[in-house]
């Protein structure tokens, strides 16, 4: 069980408030680690959040991969700790060699901001207990960089292995096999373009998000 | 320090007039120097003085009990309650984003952002009314798509998400698009910020970006003149500032913790007229003064000459006036955000605004630094309506080749292409975004994210159609239009602010639609009891001496009382009645000003519909507590394109039809008759709403029912919904979306 969960924060985040408001809305506890702290303080899982981490002017993560905060994040990730990396903490997980592949630019050459249907293509991961295969939710995306592509080598072991976690069902970024979020082959490590922070209130339009943030408190 | 008189061509070109060098060597005793005088050129541009339209800003209603810093600080403020302020901003970037439009755009989004968290407000939305010229013109649509990109640019990555605005495409804009920013934050009432400077010894500290030869006489040079034949401002693009959105990002992260810790006195943003106006304004609203040394400030590059340390519109920039003793703990933030600070001044007690090149050296401009804002000129220039005004009112703007199918499926438009370029839902409270009428936003505590249960509302609103017919009476309607988009999503007025764009002042018709403009507004604010808290005047949008068509805009800010369920919204629901409230059009409505007049019929003349602005009034509160009541299953504002358009939108957002009664011709489908809204009602609730209206004084008429998949208006007039639907998505895309060329 999840008590406290780690929100890492470089310059130029911008997702870090909306994550955590969303992770105590659930239950959990959260707190801000700082980019250049080597420490990840004992948290029970941490979550990278969207924005423009570095300002993203180089290839998007390229630099946050080298934050002092980012070692640990590695080590805790190489020992099983719960990683989610959303959007921008999507891109740094895969910089950082995390995650295999890579988030180039959508095919339409222009950012989307938009709520997106996505399906639940594996369950066996950290985003995935309590929801079934084939399960569908609507949550919004909000990236220029989220189109997924990668080797047919990984992409085969992406598939054999259940570490496509998310398809889109009407694909918005020209993704390699509608791909919206994968896992790492232990299933602790997840990253997802779509933003569950931002379907966690049927206020807002979407409550679908609450699932798996609720999930990852729960492993 | 003194200077012999010099070439009357010196002050010219730095936009300055023969009587105005006159005034500055009087207020001075003596003939100002270089620096002086260029620092004298851009405080004294109309860009920051105001000087041709302040004498009539002066009749607009400025204060209510919940105003806490009205007009003439960086952002009004208003107590919203729960102990929160919100501090609101419009801005125009016009010239700039004709000639670099991406970093035109871009840069208008970062300096509204720095009007909003030098108030201690943390920005939470960004809207932009936008304004171009037509879309088969290369040229226009090339700065469509660079403005577009350039708020989405920085906009998305400063993190501050853009929940609305306008897109609006006509011939009068061709060469001079308008690009207009909004910005609003939050604040805890009682950390609000002024930006001045007190206390003799503190420090003057510039945060943020090095300064650099970007944007010198940005607002005299490019701001404050039209542009003229053959060179659409090319040879100003030098004049105009690069953004750097990660740089803003970590300056506004640095300066909330100093406003958080009690470290700062006094904060204030770096915008047009740089270093000059950030200084000059903080020591002359603190009743002091200030030496500032140049040395000491940091810069892109070597050799810069104190002229252009001085008015360099470098972008994010921050000057804090801060007290000594917590000098150390403000250069440790800064460093924690890898800002870069510089002292550059200390506060006087004499008034004198000295510019030294070092604290002990050399003295190179030496002037009271409140007669660079306070002895500012002020014209009343010369007004008068157009001459053929009252033949131009004679005309019937109803003519033209009407077909009621073709002429609507030309009128709807999907602005969805441009918003999802925006990241319109960070901070979590978006709950009615852009592509409604208003936008509606969860209230939050700023500090605790305490939820208040009650919503924000705001709207921005322009309509150049309206006002070029009749400025007054087109300012009434725009006004009221705004406070009916913001009551579609339950909230009720609170406070106006405005971008005034206008031609060139010099010409005396431009400043009588300037005038009757703020007749109007400032009518309808007080009809709305919504006071105006703050605005921007543009003036020479002209091309070509060509002037632009009157385009006031206002946004207007509300609070929704009671937010625990979503407003209906615009969908259509199916087996509803439909009924529309507020003023009816006469019988013979005019078509003046409307926009099937204009693209259509291709009229731009005549009258106005006659507008009963009390009964817009009445009818805004009755939707607000309607929608608060939630006793409507849709709800949609009447605006450009009358109740044809109106509909179809409604109707291409559910797919859900309507039939509608009589309402077949195009004067009755496209009037554009005001302080209308269309609302669906179930059918066991007709004769308890109309009561309620009629107790409310306001008209409401059933004139349908809603299901089916098309739209007819009487027997003869039908339009399938994906018809509709293909013509409203495609507009946009087709036109912008296949790639543009610069042109």
């Amino acid at each position: 069980m999840t008590q406290r969960v780690g929100v890492i924060r470089f310059p130029g985040t911008n997702c870090e408030f909306d994550t955590i408001d969303a992770v105590r809305a659930l239950g959990g506890e959260a707190e801000i680690l700082w980019h250049s702290d080597s420490s990840i303080k004992n948290v029970d899982a941490i979550v990278i959040p969207g924005g423009f981490a570095h300002g993203d002017y180089l290839r998007c993560g390229a630099i946050a991969r080298f934050s002092p905060v980012m070692e640990a994040v590695s080590d805790f990730a190489l020992a099983g700790g719960p990683v989610l990396g959303i959007c921008n903490g999507f891109q740094v997980l895969t910089e950082a060699g995390l995650l295999p592949g890579a988030l180039q630019k959508n095919a339409g050459m222009k950012f989307l901001c938009s709520m997106q249907q996505i399906e639940f293509v594996s369950t066996q991961n950290v985003v995935g207990k309590g929801s079934q295969v084939g399960d569908c939710l609507q949550i919004p995306i909000n990236h220029f960089e989220g189109n997924y592509v990668c080797s047919p080598e990984i992409l085969s072991r992406l598939e054999t292995q259940e570490q496509i976690v998310f398809r889109y069902t009407d694909n918005p970024n020209g993704s390699i096999k509608d791909i919206a979020g994968i896992c790492n082959e232990a299933g602790n490590v997840v990253g997802m373009m779509p933003h569950p922070e931002r379907a966690t209130s049927d206020l807002l339009g979407s409550n679908d998000g609450a699932a798996l943030i609720q999930s990852f408190l729960s492993v | 320090m003194s200077a012999a008189p010099e070439d009357a061509s010196v002050h010219r070109a730095l936009g300055l007039s023969d009587e105005e060098y006159e005034q500055i060597h009087e207020l001075l005793g003596r003939h100002p120097n270089h620096l002086e005088l260029a620092m004298y050129s851009v405080m004294w541009s109309e860009h920051c003085s105001y000087k041709s339209s302040k004498v009539h800003l002066k009749r607009l209603p400025t204060e209510a009990p919940w105003v806490l810093v009205g007009p003439g600080e960086n952002a009004g403020v208003i107590d919203v309650g729960d102990d929160i302020a919100v501090a609101i901003r419009i801005e125009s970037h016009n010239h700039p984003s004709a000639i670099e439009p991406y970093q035109g755009a871009a840069t208008g989004v970062g300096g509204i952002l720095r009007d909003i968290f030098t108030m201690g407000a943390r920005p939470i939305a960004v809207m932009d009314p936008l304004r171009f010229g037509p879309l088969d013109d290369p040229r226009s649509r090339w700065i469509a798509e660079g403005v577009i990109s350039g708020v989405s640019g920085y906009g998305n990555s400063v993190g501050v998400p853009t929940v609305g605005g306008e897109i609006v495409f006509d011939e009068t804009y061709k060469g001079n698009p308008l690009v207009n920013v909004l910005a609003m934050g939050v604040l805890p009432s009682e950390r609000l910020v002024l930006g001045q400077a007190s206390g003799v010894g503190n420090l003057a500290i510039l945060l943020g970006a090095a300064t650099g030869r970007d944007g010198i006489g940005g607002v005299s040079v490019l701001a404050s003149a039209g542009f003229d034949e053959n060179s659409e401002g090319a040879d100003k693009r030098p004049s105009v500032q690069v953004g750097d959105p990660f740089e803003e990002k970590r300056l506004l992260e640095a300066c909330l913790e100093l406003l958080d810790e009690g470290l700062v006195s006094g904060i204030q943003d770096l915008g047009g007229a740089g270093i000059t106006c950030a200084t000059s304004e903080t020591a002359s609203r603190g009743g002091a003064g200030m030496d500032v040394d140049v040395s000491a400030i940091h810069s892109r590059e070597e050799g810069m000459e104190p002229f252009e340390l001085m008015t360099s519109e470098s972008q994010e920039r921050m000057l804090a006036i801060v007290e000594p003793e917590h000098l150390e703990k403000v250069l440790e933030i800064s460093a924690q955000w890898e800002i870069t600070a510089s002292v550059i001044g200390r506060v006087t007690g004499n008034g004198q605004l000295r510019i030294m090149d070092g604290f002990e050296g050399e003295v190179l401009a030496e002037l009271p630094a409140s007669t660079l804002h306070d002895d500012a000129p002020e014209y009343n220039r010369p007004m008068s309506p157009p001459d053929d005004l009252t033949e131009r009112r004679l005309r019937d703007a109803s003519q033209g080749p009407a077909n009621c199918v073709e002429d609507l499926l030309a009128l709807v438009c999907d602005p969805s292409w441009v918003y999802s370029q925006y990241d319109h839902q960070l901070f979590l409270n978006t709950v009615v975004g852009p592509g409604n009428d208003g936008t509606l936003l969860r209230l939050r505590h700023p500090s605790t994210g305490e939820e208040t249960g009650r919503g924000l509302a705001m709207s921005t609103d322009g309509n150049h159609r309206w006002c070029y017919v009749d400025p007054r009476q087109g300012t009434k309607m725009i006004v009221a239009e705004a406070v009916m988009n913001i009551a579609c999503v339950g909230a009720n007025p609170l406070a106006v602010v405005n971008c005034l764009n206008f031609g060139n002042p010099e010409h005396p018709e431009i400043m009588w639609q300037l005038s009757e403009s703020v007749d109007g507004m400032s009518e309808a604010c007080i009809a709305f009891n919504a006071p105006v808290v703050g605005g921007n005047v543009s003036l020479y949008n002209e091309t070509n001496a060509v002037d632009i068509a009157p385009t006031p805009v206002v946004g207007v800010l509300g609070v929704h009382p009671d937010l625990s369920e979503p407003p209906p919204g615009i969908g259509l629901p199916p087996d509803s009645l439909l009924l529309v409230l507020g003023q009816e059009p006469e019988s013979d409505v005019s078509m003046g000003g409307s926009r099937w007049a204009w693209e259509v019929g291709c009229c731009k003349d005549g009258v106005l519909p006659e507008f009963d602005l009390d009964h817009a009034v009445r009818t805004a509160a009755f939707v607000a507590e309607s929608v608060q009541k939630q006793r409507l299953k849709a709800v949609h504002d009447v605006g450009e394109g009358g109740l044809a358009v109106a509909l179809a939108e409604m109707a291409i957002r559910s797919g859900i039809g309507a039939k509608i009664k009589n309402h077949d011709n195009h004067i009755s489908m496209f009037n554009e008759s005001g302080g209308r809204v269309l609302v669906a009602i179930e059918n066991r609730e007709l004769d308890d709403f109309v009561k309620t209206a009629a107790a409310r004084g306001v008209t409401a008429k059933v004139i349908g029912e809603t299901g089916g998949s098309s739209l007819q208006f009487g027997p003869m007039v039908d339009v399938s919904l994906e018809s509709l639907t293909v013509a409203s998505e495609n507009q946009l895309p087709e036109a912008l979306g296949q790639g543009t060329v610069n042109a």
